[in-house]
């Protein structure tokens, strides 16, 4: 299991876990991101935010919040 | 006969505002981004000899309460539970979106579905099958294209229909024994039972909510409640860990469910906002089409407008002269000539570039790029401590300052929330614009474009620096985490587009005949007369005469102030005026320079009144001072009388410091 930062583009992945403060996953879950799911990620230039697809909608996310939110290769 | 109250609620947006106005016949303002409605708001709507009030409230994908308008929100369908609760569902975003009316459904709201966007939904390939989703949901469900005004008219039948429903409720297996212990403590209270959705209040019990706990903490039953909460808490919590995420969890397990059995998935396409955002959120290319789209944004406004601008001037010109020869009243004549015709005059001259300005903006806000620009200049933003999220505001800040910093609501954190508001004002607003044109092409022919760009430039090169002292020094730490949802890029809608540009246009020439005008006729009446009593109209011809007036009087009381600068006292009567509405400070040029003959740019060139030195430093000062009554007026609002207090006093100081640069360095180099 590894940060959702480090997964390159064009790769799929399942949500695991949250590390850190309730606060921010609150709504984070709120918006289709909640453990279980499966996240695309459209961008990941690695430097400034990512864009995953999740649900059928498109999400952009800090990096620092990327690095708390961590995910498996799907099999 | 009782209004009958329904709300408008949805994930953001969703088209909640769209349907909003295809309802009521207003028009409130539609974007292509997440959080373009941030306050709740109200129209009418007769219909089968009902009458509504129908409540457009701002997107929210949850109902915690984290910010203030999922707040607002949330708030409204439980504190003043509206008959109908319409929820906007996006169809290409169904699983998403059904969490929220699954919430609304714990709240017992008597929930009616408006599947929108189902035109996009197709486009991704999705269908999906309205009467199967209303079968398995247990609500109406109405498909709707309200961009193309499809569907409304079904919409207002169910709504009818549904007066008198009464709501499904959904259970949660994992959950049912817990809850329902919680009920049996919960209905001791009466009050609680009259007021509120008891298993709501059990579901958010168990999620920790922060107001429901304090309901209990007020009920009679406080005690015997928090004493069961807590022994299901730990049953649940071995169980199941985090029960938050358990319940999110097993709402997502419901709601998947559904979806399986409404949707079918054609196959995978790649979409049209997929190819654009290969170039617009690229890693080196981002931030040069974004200052590019910025650039060419004002270009158009400019080089569009300016045929427009002439004709008006050569109108306002000759009714000037019509009316001046064709009136005998000396005070009269001089009233509607030099005063109103030039003043007013000079300002609605500018009519046309600030329409356009307005018009490329609704269609940037339109197109979907605003959340792009968000994505791209994050790591900008963050350099000068500010949030992702704040480009939105800032570029609001074009148009007009006030919605800007309405709109900084969607930020979460409350510094980088005050932080995006503080800066705001050095955006520059269309009603600044007027003067950089007015000077610009006084004195610096030939290079009015780079002129006034660099009176932009300015105010975001401030808004930045000053972002970066205060995150230094005041709200010391780190913006908050970027979140952002991106909408698909829209072709055009006309429709929404030129709305906007309307009803922002109305909202200038309103102001114009109002606040503008009123000023106008002040400004008029100081100058014809003064402490001898009237001077009559040559005063406005006359340099001698007008120093006799009252606007010299407050001029001359002004002039220390401005001695630093090279200005004369006409420019701080301007400046003292130009506190209202900053549109007001080319009114009173146009007025104290008695525009009769020539142009209100020939004039000023010819007046000797400023170099093209001392006239950039006077551009630099009303860039940055006081932004007008209205913005300190909604600084005050999202606030508070601290920080509003607190922005009228460093524009002061900055404007001055800068105006002061200027002129020294200008002095030095020339
Ligand atoms: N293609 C399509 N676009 C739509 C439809 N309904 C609304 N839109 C567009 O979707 C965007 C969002 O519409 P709004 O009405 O501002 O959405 P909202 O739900 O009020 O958004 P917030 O106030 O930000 O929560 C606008 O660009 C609309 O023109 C639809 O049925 N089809
Ligand atoms: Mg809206």
């Amino acid at each position: 299991m590894f940060p959702l930062a480090f997964v390159g583009e064009g790769k799929r992945v399942v949500l695991k876990y949250f590390v850190g403060g309730h606060g921010i996953f609150r709504k984070l879950v709120d918006m289709g991101l909640n453990p279980g799911s499966e996240i695309f990620v459209v961008r990941n230039q690695m430097a400034g935010p990512l864009i995953i697809s999740v649900k059928g909608g498109q999400i952009a996310l800090g990096r620092g919040i990327a690095m708390k939110i961590y995910v498996e290769v799907k099999e | 006969m009782k209004e009958v109250v329904i709300a408008l609620i949805g994930n953001p947006n969703t088209g909640k505002s769209t349907i909003f106005n295809a309802l009521t016949g207003l028009r409130q303002h539609v974007g292509n981004w997440p959080g373009v409605t941030v306050e709740k708001k109200e129209g009418e709507l007769d219909h089968k000899g009902i009458k509504f009030r129908v409540v457009d409230l701002p997107g929210v994908y949850g109902l915690t309460a984290y910010s203030i308008d999922e707040k607002i929100a949330r708030n409204f369908i439980v504190q003043e539970k509206p008959k109908v609760v319409v929820d906007i569902i996006d169809a290409s975003n169904l699983e998403r979106n059904l969490y929220l009316a699954l919430q609304l459904l714990e709240i017992g709201a008597n929930v009616v579905i408006a599947l929108n966007k189902i035109d996009i939904a197709e486009e991704k390939g999705y269908n999906v099958n309205p009467e199967e989703l209303e079968e398995l949901l247990g609500v109406p469900v109405v498909p709707t294209i309200a961009s193309k005004g499809e569907g409304i008219d079904k919409l207002k039948e169910r709504i009818v229909k549904s007066l008198d429903r009464k709501p499904p409720i959904v259970e949660y297996p994992n959950f049912e024994p817990y809850i329902k212990k919680l009920i049996k403590v919960l209905e001791k209270d009466e009050k609680l039972i009259r007021q509120y959705n008891l298993r709501w209040l059990a579901i958010k019990l168990l999620e920790e909510d922060n107001d429901v706990r304090a309901i209990i903490e007020k009920s009679k039953m406080r005690d015997d409640v928090l004493k069961t909460l807590i022994d299901v808490v730990n049953d649940l919590h071995k169980k199941y860990g985090d029960i938050e995420l358990a319940l999110a969890d097993e709402r997502y397990r419901i709601i998947s469910e559904i979806a399986k059995k409404a949707v079918t998935k054609k196959e995978e396409r790649i979409t049209f906002t997929e190819m654009l955002d290969e170039v617009f959120t690229h890693k080196y290319l981002g931030i040069p089409v974004f200052f590019s789209l910025m650039w060419m944004a004002f270009k158009f406004t400019f080089d569009v407008s300016a045929p427009f601008s002439d004709i008006i001037d050569a109108f306002f010109g000759w009714l000037g002269d019509a009316v001046g020869s064709g009136i005998g009243n000396d005070a009269l004549a001089s009233l509607l000539r030099d005063g109103i015709i030039a003043g007013l005059g000079s300002v609605l001259v500018f009519l046309p570039p600030i329409a356009f300005l307005f018009l490329v903006f609704s269609w940037l806000e339109d197109s979907g790029y605003m959340a792009r620009a968000a994505f791209v200049m994050d790591r900008v933003m963050h350099r000068f401590g500010l949030h992702g999220k704040s480009v939105v505001p800032m570029i609001m800040g074009f148009g007009c300052n006030v919605p800007a910093i309405m709109a900084t609501r969607t930020l979460e954190d409350e510094k980088d929330r005050i932080l995006t508001i503080l800066i705001n004002p050095l955006m520059s607003c269309s009603a600044r614009l007027p003067v950089y044109a007015l000077f610009a092409g006084a004195f610096f022919m030939g290079r009015e474009g780079t002129v006034i760009t660099s009176m932009y430039i300015l105010g975001i090169l401030l808004a930045l620096i000053l972002a970066w002292l205060v995150r230094r020094f005041i709200f010391k730490g780190q913006p908050s985490h970027f979140v952002m949802e991106l909408p698909p890029y829209n072709k055009p809608n006309w429709r929404t587009i030129f709305g906007v540009t309307w009803t922002r246009t109305e909202k200038f020439l309103k102001k114009a005949g109002t606040i503008i005008f009123a000023t106008m006729i002040i400004v008029w009446l100081l100058s014809v007369t003064g402490p001898s009593g009237y001077l009559g109209s040559n005063a406005l011809e006359s340099g001698e005469l007008l120093a006799k007036s009252w606007v010299a009087t407050i001029g001359r009381a002004l002039e220390p102030i401005f001695k630093p600068f090279g200005w004369d006292w006409k420019a701080g009567v301007a400046l003292f005026f130009g506190f209202l509405a900053k549109e007001v400070v080319v009114g009173t040029m146009g007025i104290l320079y008695g525009v009769g003959e020539e142009s209100l740019p020939y004039a000023l060139a010819s007046s000797s009144a400023f170099t093209p030195v001392t006239a950039f430093a006077f551009m630099a000062f009303v860039l940055i001072y006081v932004p007008c009554v209205a913005t300190i007026g909604v600084i005050k609002q999202e606030a508070g009388t601290k920080w509003a207090l607190f922005a009228l006093l460093y524009e002061l100081l900055l404007a001055y410091l800068v105006a002061l640069v200027i002129v020294l360095i200008g002095g030095a180099l020339l």
